[in-house]
C-alpha cells in the first residue's frame, strides 16, 4: 500500500487526515482508489482523463513524468503539488 | 513625406553613399539600408548603448543621431573591428574571458571599449567602468567585461596584438580639448 | 586558463574553451530576430490601450487600412475564440482563451499597453502612422493597481468569469487561486519559540530587463504552412501556442529560433509571433514585428509585485520551530503569478517542523506577469531571509552558522512535502564562510555586511539530440535548446568528452522545430541538465554504432570492442587501436553514415541553492547604497564550462541587486506606467557594481550521468535580502519594502534619526 500525503486544502475531503494509504500500480489506479475512499477526491486531481496540468506528482521524492501512467511502488510515498515552471 | 536624401560617409574605412529619409536614425540607416545589423536596437532613447558606434572618434548612440547627420563623417561599427583573418584584441579577449552570454550588448560594448582604448591604454578599473557605464548588460553583471577590457589594454600597451583605429580624425579627448578651447571640432 | 578540479578525470568537461558561436557574436554577424530580412517584407506595429482598465465598445480600422502603404489591419476578431480553461502546453499549464486575449484584447483591456490591433505596412514609420488612424471607443473603468485594492470587498472586477474555490461558483472575485501548505501544529510551534519576528514586506513589480526587445518575422505560404523567425527561449512553445492562437495545425508552423538577446523567462511565451503570421496571411508577404522598449516594459511580462507577511520563531539556541506566511502576488491582467513557487521556496533551505503558508494569486490592472528567473522566489526570500537575519541577531548567532544549524539536507521535507534527495545547501553556506570576502574585515562608517540564501527547484522536461559523425572524424551536434548564455558550447563539450574528440571538432547547431525532436524551453535551469543528458546519450549511441563498425573491420563481435580515451580497441594480434577520426574514414564501406540520437524526459532533477554575501556602504545624506563587495556560492552539481557557470552566478546576482536597490514599476493613479524607458526603469550599470566573486560548489545530482545541477536561476534569489541585511548592519534600519531606493532608505534613516533624537530628548540627555 502506498502512502499518499494529502495537500492541506484537500484534507477536508479525507476527514482531516494528512496521510492516507491507497493502492494502485500507477497514479491513475491510485487516484481511482482515492476516489473510492473519498468521493470527490478524483475530480480535484484529474482533467480530461489525466492529471490536471496545474498539478505535479512526486513519488518517493522524484517528480513523475508519466501522469496517470507513472508507476507507484508497493511502499511509495506520493505527493500532489502545484506544477511550476521556470524562467 | 520629405524626399530621401543622399548621404556620403566613410563607414569602416570605405567611402559609402546611401539614400535615407530625414526621419530615419543613423541606427536605422546602418541596419535597414546598409544591412550592417551588428549595431543593435535596445531602447531608442540612448539609455542602453546597444547601438553604440564611433563617429569621428567619439562613441555615441546611433539611435540618437539622424542618418542624414552622417554626411561627411567617419563612422566605425562592430563590423569594422576584425581583419579578414584575425580578430581585434578586444574581440579576442571578450571570447577568452567569456564576457558575453547572450551577446546582444557585445557590439556596443566593443565599440565603447575601443573608443576608451584608442586614447587610454592604462585605464584603471574605475575608468573602464566609467567609460562603459553607458552600455547596459543584463546577463553578465559586467565582471568579465571589465576583466576583458583591462586585459586588452595590457596587451595593446605591451605592443602585442592588433588594435588601433580604423578611421582617421581626432580622438574623443582631443575633440573635447579643442571644444573647450573654442576651436572648431571637425 | 587552468582546467577546474577534475577528480573524474574529464578531458573536456571543466575546461574553458572559446564558445563555438563566439566569433559570430563579437563580429556582429550573429543573427538575432530583428536582423532577419526577406524580399518583399512588410513591417508590423501594434496599437495599444492607453487605459489601464476599460471595455472596448468598438474598433474602426477603415481609415488606417486606407492609408497608402498599409496592407492589412487585424484585431481579435481575426483570431478564433479558444476554450476558457487550463490546458497542458509544453511545460506549462495555460488558459488559451486568456493567452489569446493577452495577444489581442477581446472586449476588454486590462492594462496600460494591452494590445488592441496590429497593422502591416511597407515601412515601420507608415505602420506607426496607421496606428494613429485606428479609432477605438473605450468605456473607461476604475483601475485596480495593488493586491490590497484587488482583494478589498467591492473592488472593481477585472474578469467577470473568474472564480476561486474558497469563494465559490457564484462570487465574482479578483483572487484567482488560493494555495495552502501546512505541516505540524503552528500553535505548538510558536509556543516553543523564545524569539519571534513578524514583519510585512512589499516588493515592487520588476522586469527581466533583457536588452533585446521582442521580435518576430512571420511568413505564411498559400499552402497553409507558415514559418516564424523569432528570438525565443522555446521554439516548440512558440509553435504550439501560436498554432492554438491562430487555429492552425501545429505541424503547419515551423519555428526557426534566432539568436536571442536575453530572456530570463520573459521570452517563454508569445506576443508578436501569431500576429506576424496572421498579417503575413492577410498580405501575402513576410511581416516583421519588433517591440520598442516602451512596449516591452508596458506590455510584456514583468514579474509580480507582492505583499508577504512572514512570522518565524526560534528557540534561544537558534533552532527554528515555526513559520507562518501569508503572501499575495500580482498576476497582472490575467491569472498566473508565481505565488505557488513563492510559497514553496520561501523557507525551503530550512528544516522547520511547524509551517503554514497561505498564498494568493491576484489579478490587477498591470501586464500579465511572465516568468523571471526563479519566478516568485526572490520576493519570498526577501521576507524570510531578513526575518531569519533578525532571529540570528536576537540569538547572538552568526547568520551563516544559524543557516547551517537549521539547514535542509537529504531527507528534510520540502514545503510541499516530498523529502529532499542529495542537495548542497549547507555546502554553499560553508563556502561563503571560507571565502576571502567573509574572512576580510569590513571597516568604516555606514558600512555593513549581509548574507542570505535562496532555493530553486529547477526542472527536467524533454530534450532531443542528434550527433552526426562526419567522414573526416568531426561531429555535428544538433539540438533544439536555444543558446542564451553559452549552453551550446557546454553541449559540444559533453559530446566531445564522450566521443574522445577535441571540443573544436564538435560543431553544435541549434535548429528549428522540424529539424530536431521536441525540446522544451531554455529556461528553468534545465538546459545543461536535460539537454546535456540527451547529448550525452546521443553521443553514447554514436559510440555504440562506431563500435559495431570497428567490430566489422576487425571481424569481432561488437561486445569485444573497447572504447577508452578516444580509441577503439580489441584483443588480438594485428588489432591496432583506431581513433574516431580513423574509423570515420571507413564508414561508407562498413554500413554508411552514423547518427547517434537520444531523447529524454529528464527525471531526478537536482534543485539548486545559493548563498550570497554583500558589503554595502550607505550614504546617510542621500540614502544611496553602494555595493562594495559581493560573493556568491552556488551548488552547480558539475560545472561543464566554469566560465559560463560563473557568468550565470554573476548575472543573477546583478539582477538581484537591481531588484534590491532601484528597479520598480511606477504607475500613476490612472494606472498608466510612468517609467517605460530605461532611464527611469533603472537597471544596474557597470558603474553600480563591483567585480562579483564566485564559489562553485559541486554536489552532483544523483542519477545524472555527469551529476549536473541547473545553474541559471537561483543566484537571483538571495541578493535583495542579502542587501537588506547588509543595510541593517550598516545603519540599523530594517527595510521591508523593495526596492530600497534612495528616497525610501533616506526616509527610513531620517525616521530613525528623528526617533532617536526624540528618545534622547525625552531621556533628558
Amino acid at each position: 500500500m502506498a502512502t499518499v500525503v494529502i495537500p492541506a486544502q484537500l484534507r477536508k475531503l479525507t476527514g482531516g487526515k494528512d496521510r492516507v494509504t491507497a493502492s494502485g500500480r500507477n497514479i491513475g489506479r491510485l487516484i481511482e482508489d482515492l476516489e473510492r475512499q473519498f468521493p470527490g477526491f478524483g475530480e480535484q486531481l484529474l482533467q480530461d482523463g489525466d492529471v490536471k496540468p496545474s498539478i505535479a506528482v512526486s513519488i518517493d521524492g522524484e517528480m513523475g513524468t508519466g501522469g496517470i501512467l507513472e508507476p507507484v511502488g508497493e511502499n511509495s510515498e506520493v505527493f500532489f503539488l502545484p506544477a511550476l515552471g521556470g524562467g | 513625406m520629405a524626399k530621401k536624401v543622399v548621404v556620403e560617409a566613410t563607414i569602416n574605412g570605405e567611402q559609402t553613399e546611401f539614400l535615407c529619409e530625414p526621419r530615419q536614425s543613423l541606427l536605422e540607416a546602418l541596419r535597414d539600408i546598409l544591412e550592417l545589423t551588428g549595431s543593435k536596437e535596445g531602447c531608442l532613447t540612448g539609455d542602453c548603448g546597444a547601438c553604440t558606434v564611433i563617429v569621428d572618434g567619439r562613441p555615441l548612440c546611433s539611435c540618437l543621431m539622424l542618418g542624414v547627420e552622417a554626411q561627411g563623417k567617419t563612422i566605425e561599427t562592430v563590423e569594422g573591428l576584425a581583419q579578414p583573418d584575425s580578430l581585434h584584441v578586444l574581440q579576442q579577449k571578450f571570447l577568452e574571458h567569456a564576457s558575453l552570454q547572450c551577446g546582444i550588448c557585445t557590439p556596443g560594448f566593443l565599440m565603447s571599449a575601443k573608443a576608451l582604448l584608442d586614447h587610454n591604454l592604462k585605464p584603471t578599473e574605475g575608468e573602464i567602468r566609467y567609460a562603459l557605464a553607458g552600455n547596459l548588460c543584463r546577463c553578465t553583471g559586467y565582471d568579465k567585461i571589465v576583466r576583458a577590457v583591462a586585459d586588452a589594454a595590457q596587451t595593446l600597451a605591451s605592443g602585442k596584438g592588433r588594435g588601433g583605429r580604423l578611421g582617421s580624425g581626432p580622438s574623443a579627448s582631443e575633440q573635447t580639448e579643442r571644444f573647450l578651447q573654442g576651436q572648431e571640432v571637425k | 586558463m587552468a582546467a577546474s578540479s577534475n577528480a573524474q578525470g574529464y578531458r573536456v568537461i571543466g575546461t574553458r574553451p572559446v564558445r563555438h558561436d563566439g566569433v559570430d557574436k563579437v563580429t556582429g554577424r550573429a543573427k538575432y530576430g530583428a536582423d532577419y530580412s526577406f524580399p518583399g517584407m512588410l513591417f508590423g506595429k501594434v496599437l495599444r490601450s492607453p487605459y489601464a482598465h476599460a471595455n472596448i465598445k468598438s474598433i474602426k480600422v477603415d481609415k488606417a487600412a486606407a492609408l497608402p502603404g498599409v496592407k492589412a489591419v487585424i484585431t481579435a476578431s481575426d483570431l478564433p475564440a479558444l476554450p476558457d480553461k487550463m490546458e497542458q502546453a509544453g511545460e506549462m499549464a495555460i488558459n488559451m482563451n486568456q493567452l489569446s486575449a493577452n495577444i489581442l484584447a477581446r472586449g476588454k483591456v486590462l492594462y496600460d499597453g494591452h494590445a488592441v490591433a496590429a497593422v502591416a505596412a511597407t515601412s515601420p514609420h507608415i505602420a506607426e502612422e496607421a496606428l494613429r488612424l485606428i479609432e477605438v471607443a473605450y468605456e473607461v473603468l476604475p483601475p485596480v493597481m495593488s493586491v490590497e485594492e484587488a482583494m478589498k470587498p467591492g473592488a472593481p472586477i477585472l474578469l467577470p468569469g473568474l472564480r476561486n474555490k474558497d469563494e465559490g461558483p457564484d462570487k465574482q472575485t479578483n483572487v484567482a487561486t488560493h494555495l495552502q501548505f501546512k505541516r505540524g501544529d503552528l500553535n505548538e510551534g510558536f509556543k516553543g519559540a523564545d524569539y519571534v519576528v513578524e514583519r510585512e514586506f512589499k516588493t515592487a513589480m520588476v522586469h527581466q530587463g533583457y536588452i533585446e526587445p521582442h521580435n518576430a518575422v512571420g511568413i505564411y505560404n498559400p499552402d497553409g504552412h507558415a514559418t516564424i523567425y523569432c528570438s525565443t527561449q522555446g521554439s516548440f512553445v512558440v509553435r504550439s501556442l501560436s498554432a492554438a492562437v491562430l487555429g492552425m495545425p501545429e505541424g503547419n508552423i515551423k519555428v526557426v529560433p534566432a539568436e536571442i538577446g536575453g530572456g530570463f523567462g520573459g521570452k517563454t511565451t508569445i506576443y508578436l509571433e501569431p500576429l506576424s503570421v496572421m498579417l503575413s496571411k492577410k498580405t501575402g508577404h513576410p511581416v516583421k514585428l519588433t517591440m520598442t522598449r516602451a512596449e516591452v516594459l508596458r506590455a510584456t511580462g514583468p514579474t509580480s509585485g507582492s505583499t508577504v507577511r512572514c512570522k518565524m520563531g526560534c528557540a534561544k539556541d537558534g533552532k527554528l520551530v515555526a513559520a507562518q506566511i501569508w503572501m499575495a502576488y500580482e498576476a497582472g491582467g490575467f491569472p498566473g503569478s508565481p505565488v505557488g513557487a513563492g510559497a514553496m521556496t520561501i523557507v525551503a533551505p530550512y528544516n522547520i517542523p511547524h509551517l503554514l503558508v497561505d498564498a494568493y494569486d491576484v489579478v490587477v490592472n498591470r501586464p500579465k506577469t511572465a516568468a523571471y528567473r526563479a519566478p516568485g522566489a526572490s520576493n519570498a526570500a526577501m521576507a524570510s531571509e531578513t526575518v531569519i537575519d533578525e532571529l540570528a541577531d536576537k540569538c547572538g548567532i552568526d547568520p551563516c552558522d544559524f543557516r547551517i544549524m537549521n539547514g535542509a539536507k537529504e531527507g528534510t521535507p520540502q514545503t510541499a512535502g516530498p523529502p529532499y534527495r542529495r542537495i548542497g545547501f549547507i555546502e554553499t553556506v560553508e563556502a561563503i564562510k571560507s571565502s576571502p570576502h567573509y574572512k576580510s574585515k569590513l571597516e568604516g562608517r555606514n558600512r555593513g555586511r549581509g548574507v542570505a540564501s535562496g532555493f530553486w527547484f529547477n526542472v527536467g522536461l524533454q530534450s532531443s539530440a542528434i550527433v552526426n559523425i562526419h567522414t573526416d572524424g568531426t561531429a555535428s551536434l544538433v539540438i533544439g535548446s536555444v543558446d542564451i548564455g553559452g549552453t551550446r558550447a557546454a553541449q559540444a563539450m559533453i559530446a566531445a568528452e564522450v566521443l574522445g574528440l577535441d571540443v573544436n571538432d564538435v560543431r553544435p547547431l541549434v535548429t528549428d522545430t522540424d529539424s530536431i525532436g521536441h525540446t522544451d524551453v531554455t529556461g528553468g535551469s534545465r538546459t545543461a541538465f536535460a539537454t546535456g543528458w540527451a547529448v550525452y546519450e546521443a553521443a553514447q549511441d554514436a559510440v555504440l554504432q562506431l563500435k559495431e563498425r570497428a567490430a566489422r573491420l576487425w571481424e569481432k563481435k561488437p561486445e569485444e570492442i573497447g572504447f577508452d580515451n578516444g580509441q577503439f580497441t580489441a584483443q588480438g594480434d594485428g588489432v591496432k587501436p583506431m581513433t574516431v577520426k580513423e574509423l570515420a574514414g571507413r564508414l561508407a564501406r562498413t554500413g554508411g553514415p552514423i547518427s547517434g540520437r537520444a531523447t529524454v524526459n529528464a527525471r531526478g532533477v537536482g534543485p539548486a541553492f545559493a548563498t550570497t554575501l554583500v558589503d554595502v556602504e550607505v550614504d546617510p545624506d542621500t540614502g544611496k547604497v553602494e555595493i562594495l563587495r559581493a560573493t556568491v556560492a552556488q551548488d552547480v552539481g558539475k560545472a561543464i564550462h566554469p566560465s559560463y557557470v560563473e557568468g550565470q552566478m554573476q548575472g543573477g546576482t546583478a539582477q538581484g541587486i537591481g531588484w534590491a536597490l532601484n528597479e520598480e514599476y511606477f504607475y500613476d493613479d490612472k494606472g498608466i506606467l510612468r517609467n517605460s524607458a530605461l532611464l527611469d526603469y533603472r537597471m544596474p550599470t557597470c558603474l553600480d557594481l563591483p567585480l562579483i566573486e564566485t564559489c562553485i560548489v559541486e554536489v552532483p545530482t544523483p542519477g545524472h550521468p555527469i551529476g549536473i545541477r541547473g545553474v541559471g536561476e537561483v543566484s537571483i534569489v538571495p541578493p535583495p535580502a542579502a542587501v537588506a541585511n547588509a543595510i541593517a548592519h550598516a545603519v540599523g534600519v530594517r527595510m521591508t519594502e523593495l526596492p530600497m531606493s534612495p528616497p525610501r532608505l533616506l526616509k527610513a534613516l531620517l525616521g530613525k534619526r528623528g526617533s532617536t533624537e526624540t528618545q534622547a530628548a525625552a531621556a533628558g540627555r
